[in-house]
C-alpha cells in the first residue's frame, strides 16, 4: 500500500507581478486560460484530504491574483486542512487579509528579496519593497502565523545578518533562509546566482548564531545550499511518499521541479482523481521506494537517509533521472557540480516572464 | 529550559490539535509541519491547557492508567518543548 501524503502544494496560478530569476516555476508556464476553475480546485482539495493530506500550501506564481483564494481557504478549513498562503505580499490589502483569516487561513508566508531596497527591486525585477513591508505589517496585525521566506544567492547572501534583523523587526514568527535550489528559472540563472564557498560558510555561521539568539521569538530555518554540501538533500522524504504538487492546469507532480524530467508524463486532475494519480500514475511510481536505484546508491547505507538525492537534479545534471544525485561526493559525476560552482560569476539575470520575454538591451 | 512538575505547559499558539479521520489518529498541525500522535501523546497534549501544571496532568493520567506517569509526561513534553511546539 502507498503511504498517506501529508502535504499538497497547490500552484493555483503562474501569473505573478514579480520576475525573480530563481523562481522554481517551470520555464514553460501555464497561462490564465488554462488554470483550473474554483470548482475544480475545490474538488482537488476535498480529494487531497480524503487521501490523507493535512498541510496545504496555496502558492503560485502569486496566488492573490486569483479572486477565489478566500473561497479555497474556507473550503480547506472546513476539511480540517492547515493552510499556508505563499505570497509575494503584492496585492494583500488589510480587508483581503481579514477575509482570508476569517475564512480560516492559518499561516501567511511573505517573500522578501533582500534587506537592501535597491537590491531587492533588482532581484524581483520590479519596485515592490514598500508594498511588501506594508503587507508584513498587515499580516503581523492579523495574529495568525507569519513567516518570511528569503531565497539566498550570490547577490544577497552577504547580508544574511541584516536580513535576519529585518525579519525580526517585522515581527515574523518564522524565517526561512532558503539557499537557492537550481530548478526552473534558477537553473537558467545558476551562474549568476551561485555563491562562493566562502560566502556560504560565512552565512551558515551567522544563521546558526542567530538561531540561538532568536529562539522563542522567531524560528530560523536554514535551507542548505546543496551544491556546496557533501551529500544530497532527502527530497521531500522520498519520491511519492509525502508530497504532491498540482500545477495551475491540473498536472500533478511528485515535487515542483519534476517537469525538468522530460522523460516523465504527468497526469492531470482534469482526467483522473488525485487518489488515482497518487497511487497509480506512472510519474509517481517511477522513483518510489528504491527498486530504481543504481550504484552507488543501491548498496549505500545512506539510501534510507537521502533516498539517492533529488531525481530532478540527477536528470538536469546527468541526463539520467535514476542516477545518483551528483551533489553526492560518492557520485561518479560530482565533477559536474564542482564545475558549476567554479563557473559562477557576476552576470546578468534572465528574468522570469510568463509570456514573451522583453528584449534586453 | 528543563521542565519540572511545576511547569505549566501550553501548546504553541500557532499549533492546533486535530483528529484525522483518514488515519484515525490525532495530529498536531503547525506552520509547515505535522506530528502524528499516538494515543498517549494526544492524551497528554489535550491536557496542556495553560492552566494545569505537569503535576496536575500526571495526576489525571495517573488515575486513568492506574500508575505514576510523571516521568513519562516530562520526557514526552520535553521533546516537544525542544521543538518549540509546547511552551512552558
Amino acid at each position: 500500500m502507498t503511504s498517506y501524503p501529508t502535504t499538497l502544494l497547490a500552484e493555483i496560478t503562474h501569473r505573478c507581478p514579480l520576475h525573480c530569476p530563481y523562481c522554481s516555476n517551470p520555464l514553460k508556464m501555464v497561462g490564465a486560460r488554462e488554470e483550473l476553475t474554483t470548482t475544480e480546485w475545490t474538488r482537488v482539495l476535498s480529494e487531497a484530504r480524503q487521501l490523507g493530506v493535512l498541510q496545504l500550501g496555496l502558492s503560485g506564481g502569486e496566488p492573490l491574483v486569483r479572486g477565489d483564494v478566500e473561497e479555497l481557504a474556507a473550503h480547506a478549513r472546513s476539511l480540517g486542512l492547515y493552510t499556508t498562503l505563499v505570497t509575494s505580499g503584492i496585492g494583500l490589502t488589510p480587508a483581503r487579509a481579514r477575509k482570508l483569516r476569517d475564512a480560516g487561513l492559518e499561516h501567511i508566508q511573505i517573500s522578501i528579496q533582500d534587506s537592501d531596497e535597491g537590491s531587492a527591486d533588482v532581484i524581483a525585477g520590479m519596485k515592490g519593497v514598500r508594498q511588501k513591508l506594508a503587507a508584513a505589517d498587515i499580516v503581523r496585525e492579523l495574529g495568525i502565523a507569519f513567516s518570511i521566506n528569503v531565497v539566498l544567492h550570490r547577490a544577497n547572501i552577504d547580508r544574511v545578518g541584516e536580513i535576519i534583523e529585518l525579519a525580526g523587526s517585522l515581527g515574523a514568527d518564522r524565517l526561512e533562509l532558503a539557499n537557492t535550489q537550481y530548478y526552473g528559472w534558477a537553473f537558467e540563472n545558476r551562474r549568476a546566482l551561485m555563491p562562493t564557498a566562502a560566502q556560504v560558510a560565512a552565512a551558515a555561521d551567522v544563521a546558526a548564531k542567530a538561531t540561538t539568539v532568536y529562539k522563542g521569538r522567531m524560528q530560523i530555518l536554514y535551507v542548505l545550499p546543496d551544491y556546496h554540501e557533501s551529500y544530497p538533500k532527502p527530497c521531500y522524504g522520498g519520491w511519492g511518499k509525502h508530497y504532491l504538487v498540482v500545477m495551475p492546469d491540473g498536472r500533478t507532480l511528485p515535487c515542483h521541479g519534476a517537469t525538468h524530467i522530460t522523460t516523465l508524463q504527468f497526469d492531470s486532475v482534469r482526467d483522473r482523481s488525485l487518489g488515482w494519480i497518487w497511487e497509480q500514475s506512472s510519474a509517481f511510481q517511477a522513483f518510489r521506494d528504491d527498486a530504481w536505484m543504481q550504484e552507488p546508491c543501491r548498496s549505500c547505507a545512506r539510501k534510507t537517509i537521502d533516498f539517492g538525492g533529488c531525481r530532478c537534479q540527477a536528470f538536469a545534471l546527468t541526463g539520467d533521472a535514476a542516477a545518483t544525485d551528483p551533489v553526492c561526493t560518492l557520485s561518479p559525476k560530482r565533477a559536474i557540480v564542482d564545475a558549476a560552482i567554479r563557473e559562477a560569476a557576476d552576470s546578468p539575470y534572465r528574468y522570469r516572464y510568463l509570456h514573451l520575454e522583453p528584449q534586453r538591451s | 529550559m528543563a521542565i519540572t512538575t511545576a511547569s505549566v505547559p501550553t501548546i504553541w499558539r500557532l499549533a492546533r490539535l486535530e483528529f484525522d479521520p483518514v488515519r484515525q489518529q490525532r495530529v498536531l498541525l503547525y506552520p509547515e509541519g505535522v506530528v502524528l500522535l499516538n494515543d498517549t501523546g494526544a492524551s497528554i497534549l489535550e491536557l496542556c491547557d495553560g492552566k494545569r501544571s505537569i503535576a496536575d496532568i500526571a495526576t489525571v493520567l495517573g488515575e486513568r492508567y492506574a500508575c505514576d506517569v510523571t516521568a513519562d509526561v516530562i520526557e514526552y513534553l520535553s521533546q516537544l518543548v525542544d521543538q518549540e511546539l509546547v511552551r512552558d
